[in-house]
């Protein structure tokens, strides 16, 4: 459905994006995972005929979004990372507008809105002005007029941005949904989010593709190498911190042990785990045995920059991220 | 042509959102009162001295009321123009909203005379109160209304090329005050380009009064369509119109 073969845009100065080549099978829904400034943006910028790239090329549909702009453009919705909103307008007015803009024929136009207000949940402000809608309220309608046109391709640039955290989950729920009749890109440097409603994902950083891989494979390639964090405290009397050090290194399966903090008596350890090991049973039972209290035991998630250096085997990446 | 009626309906209902159109309207109205009633009072006393003299001679109504009031609203135009072109692509460009536009299936030109058009409707409802004025001399008197319809319809012409030039630079950059400002210069310069032609008779003074746009609303003025008029009107509105379209285009390939 979507194909991009070399595609490379450069800014007066900056090289944007270099030579990214991927491809997305209809139905599929897409993560585009990268820190700031990795180029996601302006990749989404060239699949919409926003900006034209240097070289290469890049298909929707089958159609290139050099030669057949209006044929890209009548298959996709896109959501920018600020919504196109204008503050003058009321929501359903606003909505109505873009619905002419895409080509809805006059007779679904009633329909079609009343689908996508149900859809993004902002039927109670239909009527208000969208210059006095909250943040997250802003960004369903920016969603809403993204979908309103039931487009094949839905280009979403960082989607949950600023929402509360029942909307997050609602918007990706939403966003699941639409999968299946819809292609779906949504760019996002949140790695959960990935996880929880993508299918594939496409990592970049600094303009450059640094994996590719279904998300099922990555999320065991990263929870190969785990980090634990487990919390200790003593049933009788303090238990010396090297003494609990020593215990949760004789588990198998640890990589390396570092002694956090301590405080109320408590010790905080991050524990590493050899590739492939799921520690945290040994852990537990660990503790337990050796008469300790468990306080806590949780999987630590990786920042953006660690899951390069793991993907990227360290070095390569690490000059590559800030 | 449907996408042309959506953008300038949408721009048409942006203008009526705010006080803009209110503001200028109200602006206009008593500016051009104001001349309005400068020009007939003149006109009485003139008449009434004429007539203390012996002269028999009734004066003419056009040359002294409708002529002056016609040139005077061009003027004023000079003004209203950058206050209803400036936000057209600024306010886009700043907002992020040109994003919509710029990936919704709609060619370029279609935008652009959408909202040209819109920019035309606005100042043809502000010029339009001026026609208040022009209806007390036919309750009072017996003006000729052709001259009158010829110098509304240089007032469009004229209207229309400077609208197309705001458009254009509307398009340069993202603030609105940049664009209304820059704006106002042109118009200003395009006016007063018409000033050598008073000292100079060179042939350069001549292109370069040529390019005025006050001096071809002067025929309109005394109720003549002058084809080389017409002509230049439209040329100049087609020109603005294709720089906004070629400027919305190097947009995209330098933003
Ligand atoms: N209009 C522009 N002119 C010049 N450089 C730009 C422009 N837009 C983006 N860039 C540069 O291109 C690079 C990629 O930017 P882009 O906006 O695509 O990143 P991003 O992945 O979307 O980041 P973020 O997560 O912050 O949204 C950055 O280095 C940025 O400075
Ligand atoms: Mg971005």
């Amino acid at each position: 459905m979507i194909k991009v073969e070399g595609l490379t845009k450069r800014y007066a100065r900056t090289v944007a994006v270099d030579n990214v080549s991927f491809e997305v099978q209809k139905g599929q829904i897409v993560g585009f995972l990268g820190p700031n400034g990795a180029g996601k943006t302006t990749t989404m910028r060239v699949l919409t005929c926003f900006l034209p790239p240097s070289a290469g090329t890049a298909q929707v549909a089958g159609y290139d979004v050099l030669n057949a702009p209006m044929d890209v453009k009548k298959r996709i919705g896109y959501l920018p990372e600020s919504p196109p909103l204008y503050p003058e307008m009321e929501v359903s007015e606003y909505l109505q507008f873009v619905g002419r803009l895409k080509g809805i024929p006059r007779g679904d136009l009633a329909r079609r809105l009343d689908e996508v207000t149900g859809r993004c949940a902002i039927g109670d402000v239909r009527n208000k002005l969208i210059g006095k809608l909250s943040k997250g309220y802003r960004q369903r309608v920016g969603l809403a007029q993204a979908i309103i046109h039931n487009p094949d391709v839905l280009i979403l640039d960082e989607p949950t941005a600023g929402l509360d955290p029942k909307q997050i989950i609602e918007t990706r729920q939403l966003i699941k949904h639409l999968a299946g009749d819809h292609t779906i890109i949504l760019s996002t440097h949140i790695l959960p989010e990935v996880e929880q409603t993508c299918e594939q994902v496409i990592i970049i950083s600094k303009g450059k593709v640094v994996a590719t891989d279904s998300v099922e494979n990555l999320t065991n390639r990263l929870r190969g190498a785990e980090t634990v964090a487990v919390e200790v405290e003593a049933s009788n009397g303090a238990p010396e911190a090297g003494a609990v050090l020593q215990r949760l290194e004789q588990v198998a399966g640890v990589a390396r042990v570092l002694h956090r903090e301590t405080k109320n008596g408590r010790h905080v350890f991050e524990v590493e785990s050899l590739q492939g090991q799921a520690v945290r049973p040994a852990l537990a039972r660990g503790v337990v045995e050796a008469g300790w209290n468990l306080v806590e035991l949780r999987a630590v998630s990786l920042s953006l920059e660690e899951i390069f250096l793991q993907l990227t085997g360290g070095d390569a990446a690490a000059g590559g991220v800030q | 042509m449907r996408n042309i009626l959506i953008i300038c309906r949408k721009e048409l209902k942006s203008y009526f959102a705010s006080p803009i159109a209110y503001g200028l309207m109200a602006f206009f109205a008593a500016i051009s009162g104001y001349f309005f009633y400068v020009a007939t009072a003149i006109f009485v006393r003139r008449g009434m001295e004429s007539a203390m003299m012996g002269r028999g001679m009734p004066m003419d109504m056009s040359e002294w009321v409708v002529r002056p009031l016609l040139m005077n609203i061009s003027v004023i135009g000079l003004f209203l123009i950058p206050m209803i072109t400036m936000r057209l692509f600024a306010e886009e460009k700043r907002s992020g909203t040109i994003e919509l536009l710029a990936t919704s299936p709609v060619r370029d030109w279609e935008i652009i005379v959408g909202k040209w058009c819109a920019a035309m409707i606005l100042y043809t409802a502000i010029l339009s109160i001026s026609l208040l004025n022009f209806s007390f001399l036919f309750i009072y008197g017996k003006p000729d209304w052709k001259p009158m319809l010829v110098g509304y319809l240089g007032l469009l012409l004229q209207g229309g090329c400077l609208l197309a030039i705001g458009t254009f630079i509307s398009t340069t950059t993202k603030n609105q005050i940049i664009a209304g400002t820059a704006t106002f210069a042109v118009c200003l310069l395009l006016w007063v380009l018409d000033w050598v032609s008073a000292y100079e008779t060179a042939r350069w003074a001549r292109v370069v009064s040529y390019l005025s746009v006050v001096t071809h609303f002067e025929s309109f003025a005394k109720g003549v369509i002058e084809l080389k008029d017409v002509v230049f009107y439209f040329s100049m509105i087609f020109f603005g119109l294709f720089l906004t379209a070629r400027s919305m285009e190097s947009l995209r390939w330098r933003a």
